[in-house]
């Protein structure tokens, strides 16, 4: 069942980053995801960026033209909620590298506040095509994380691929676990990248969804559901799938190219 | 230990439980992990002649535990490339059958060639979803067009031919009689009842589409009903559809006449193991009860007990 929720703020995160909170008491946990509907438009999957307490809230990047409409929405806005749904990180390791491209922050944001508040240490590779992109920057120093960035243009951090930061980052101090978000290609690297330091790897997955409740097959990746088995994958699961980093389904359910 | 393996229209099943068409069976991955987790068969995702989105999201409201509401809008990825799942659900060992839906009886013709040519065991005709515009109910609705597309499907291919019914009518039975007329060696029933919900904030259809179909606990005595009207018409093999739970419901379909049956929305709310669990929790009930088979409970109900009016 859904529930009609007003939207209570909107926050231009980054030039093209829109968060929306929301009052929606369920409890949640950082890796799960809701589904939003925009009404008399369309119903999409979004990871929730904040999890804890009554206010939650989406972060939602201008994609398509579902996302885009999604932007719009403006506080006393009505949109339906249902979830949360998906499973979600694993809080227990104590020394966590968190690596980001582009919008994954919006999960990866919730869980490092968690880590941090069981009093883990948390280091961020945060990757963006510009330095006005970067996600969540200030809210992960906030919360004590180390922020090392990188840029596609160079415009702030590291110029280059996040995947090069990351493993600078590895190979110079030891970490329990990886958590990652982002395009599957770059996800994939950071799974290479960590396998050389045997450090597991969760990974946060995206894929069309429609029922959310693991019956139309439509988030199918391999032979898991990315609604129920997921969102988050330990990388051994997916790394050897040959979906993984290359194909996902369409709304028709066709095998197409990432 | 009761035995669950059953025979239908000349096809071995190892036990009764067939994953219902629109569950999973968009991948063939997903076909093959319904298989191991013990389905007796799986059944496709209705394919059709072209690949089709289905409808905006919306597609589905969920009740708990006793019902779900949706208007997919057959999404497919379409005959051309569908038989690649196929094939990875057959190569993973699995007893496949291939669900159908088209426009025209000529339509479902042409598919039932494609779709028989990909090595399936059988084939289900979706004459039943109730709301896609130009397919399942609305040419399924009526004894004569049901008779008219059945009989195009079995003069194309050699494969048994199961006729999907249609629970919005009010004769269940005059369809299935219909179906075999045509040629059908089974039908199975039921798809879903046609539902609507509203959101009374909004003033407005949940669903994208509006109507839907309901599945779920809440439709099973629907589905018994039809089953036993369907059994009293017919002699060939009926399928059970709808709402099956836990051992006692697929207990009751069979009673009510059904050899095989259908299940689908328990699997959003147990998962894919409710499969196994199905075919364990039944052999013990049958070994309970008395019953050495399976196949000695088909419409035992309507020999023992007092016949229902209507």
């Amino acid at each position: 069942m859904r529930t009609v929720v007003r939207v209570t703020e909107r926050v231009l995160e980054t030039p093209s980053t829109v968060t929306l909170r929301f009052r929606y008491p369920a409890a949640a946990d950082p890796g799960q995801f809701v589904m939003v509907w925009l009404p008399g438009d369309d119903e999409i999957p979004m990871s929730l960026s904040y999890t804890d307490g009554v206010s939650k809230g989406v972060t939602i990047k201008a994609m398509g033209a579902t996302s885009q409409r999604a932007q719009s929405i403006r506080p006393g806005d009505p949109i339906g909620i249902r979830g949360p749904y998906g499973n979600r990180f694993d809080l227990s390791p104590r020394r966590v590298l968190i690596v980001s491209g582009g919008s994954g922050a919006a999960v990866l944001a919730p869980a490092a506040d968690r880590a941090r508040g069981r009093g883990a240490s948390v280091t961020v590779a945060l990757g963006a095509t510009r330095a006005p992109e970067l996600l969540f920057k200030d809210r992960f120093r906030a919360m004590g994380a180390d922020v090392d960035v990188a840029t596609d243009d160079g415009s702030e951090g590291t110029k280059g691929f996040v995947t090069v930061v990351a493993e600078r980052l590895l190979a110079s101090a030891p970490f329990d676990a990886v958590w990652t978000c982002g395009p599957e290609v770059m996800m994939k690297k950071v799974v290479t990248a960590a396998a050389k330091h045997s450090v597991p790897v969760f990974c946060s997955m995206e894929r069309h969804m429609k029922c959310a409740l693991g019956m139309c097959d439509a988030c199918a990746i391999g032979p898991y559901h990315v609604c129920v088995d997921g969102p988050v994958f330990p990388a051994d699961r997916v790394v050897g799938l040959s979906d993984f980093g290359a194909f996902h389904r369409d709304p028709a359910g066709r095998r197409v190219p990432l | 230990m009761a035995e669950l393996g059953v025979r239908l229209a000349g096809i071995d099943l190892r036990n009764p439980f067939l994953l219902a068409s629109g569950i999973w069976g968009e991948s063939g991955e997903s076909l093959a992990g319904a298989w191991h987790a013990g389905a007796g068969g799986v059944i496709t995702k209705s394919i059709g002649s072209e690949p089709r989105p289905g409808y905006p999201n919306p597609t589905i409201e969920a009740y708990e535990r006793w019902g779900l509401l949706n208007a997919m809008g057959l999404p497919n990825p379409g005959i051309d490339e569908y038989p690649r799942e196929i094939e990875v659900a057959r190569r993973a060992g699995a007893t496949v059958i291939g669900s159908i839906f088209g426009g025209t009886p000529e339509e479902f013709a042409r598919l039932a060639s494609r779709m028989a040519a990909t090595g399936v065991v059988a084939l289900e005709l979706n004459l039943s979803c109730p709301h896609a515009e130009g397919f399942g109910t609305e040419i399924g609705s009526t004894p004569e067009d049901v008779e008219k597309v059945v009989r195009a499907v079995t003069k194309a291919v050699a494969l048994p031919v199961i006729a999907k019914i249609t629970p919005n009518t009010s004769d269940a039975g005059g369809l299935a009689r219909a179906a075999e007329r045509g040629g059908a060696a089974a039908v199975s029933a039921i798809n879903t009842l046609r539902a609507l919900a509203i959101d009374v904030e909004l003033r407005r259809p949940v669903l994208a589409h509006g109507l839907g179909g309901l599945s779920g606990p809440a439709v099973k005595p629907v589905g018994l009903a039809c089953v036993w009207q369907i059994f009293e018409k017919v002699s060939i093999p009926v399928i059970g559809v709808g709402g099956i739970a836990n051992a006692r419901d697929a207990l009751e379909y069979v009673m009510a006449g059904a050899r095989a049956l259908e299940v689908g929305t328990q699997v959003t709310f147990d998962g894919i193991g409710v499969f196994g669990r199905l075919a364990k929790d039944l052999t013990a009930l049958l070994d309970e009860l008395g019953f050495a088979r399976l196949e000695d409970a088909v419409g035992i109900a309507h020999r023992t007990g007092p016949r229902p009016s209507g």
